[in-house]
């Protein structure tokens, strides 16, 4: 475990799920959830868990990607005010 | 709100990425389940396998994808995972004519007279039980994407943005 990478890492975390809850575009949102998952890949890396690590890289951030999108292709893709 | 209409033409470079992606991404989905020693395993080789054929189906469309993954391949490959696994199980009992509990990996003796019985049992988990999960998880995905994403002909008429 690094502290500055951990501290970092956090607060990236932080950044791209506050902005995932806030933003308009539901594809956008999808885009930051998966950047979201990639980011805790690696604080799994971090913490030691190489092999959740790994699950979270391909299902969070591959296969559970793909099916947002998915559904995105059923409904509009802005938010309504 | 009017969902915003365009004309998507088909780009060189998606094509040939897609296409060029598509066999590597299965050899590293491959290369997760059997490969390595600890990491890894068959529900995160599954995963990669399914999205190497999520990306074909996302680029080339749900028509193009049917013909590289069918309906009936689909369903063969999640049953024959099932089968591998579960026969993996079995193979423990019938070859100690039932002494052995099923999936008891160090009583497979016709692979453990060579490499003992924990190198039997490590073979028997990557190359039955890893390789069955992965081809069920992979099936299960791939059958998901397409119950989400398929679109009948009446609806490619009514518009949205697929």
């Amino acid at each position: 475990m690094i502290l500055p990478i951990d501290l970092l890492l956090l607060l990236f975390l932080l950044i791209v799920g506050t902005a995932a809850l806030l933003v308009r575009d539901l594809l956008a949102a999808i885009v930051l959830a998966g950047a979201y998952s990639f980011i805790m890949a690696n604080v799994w890396l971090q913490l030691g868990a190489t092999d959740v690590a790994f699950t979270e890289a391909a299902v969070g951030a591959g296969a559970s990607t793909a099916l947002f999108m998915a559904c995105l292709s059923r409904v509009p893709r802005w938010e309504k005010e | 709100m009017t969902p915003e209409r365009r004309v998507y033409k088909r780009d060189v470079i998606i094509d040939v990425t897609a296409k060029l992606m598509f066999p590597l991404t299965l050899l590293f989905g491959l290369y997760v389940m059997i490969g390595t020693g600890g990491t890894g395993g068959g529900f995160q080789g599954g995963t990669i396998l399914a999205t190497a054929f999520i990306l074909y189906i996302t680029v080339f469309g749900t028509k193009t994808g049917r013909e590289k993954m069918p309906e009936s391949t689909n369903t063969f490959f999640s049953s024959f995972g099932l089968f591998l696994y579960n026969g993996a199980g079995w193979l423990a009992v019938l070859f100690t004519f039932g002494a052995a509990q099923w999936l008891n990996m160090s009583a497979f003796w016709p692979v453990a007279d060579y490499v003992g019985t924990a190198g039997a049992r490590s073979f028997l988990v990557s190359y039955m039980v890893s390789v069955g999960i992965g081809l069920t998880v992979m099936a299960s995905f791939v059958s998901q994407y397409f119950d989400l994403a398929w679109k009948e002909e009446d609806e490619m008429e009514e518009g949205g943005e697929g």
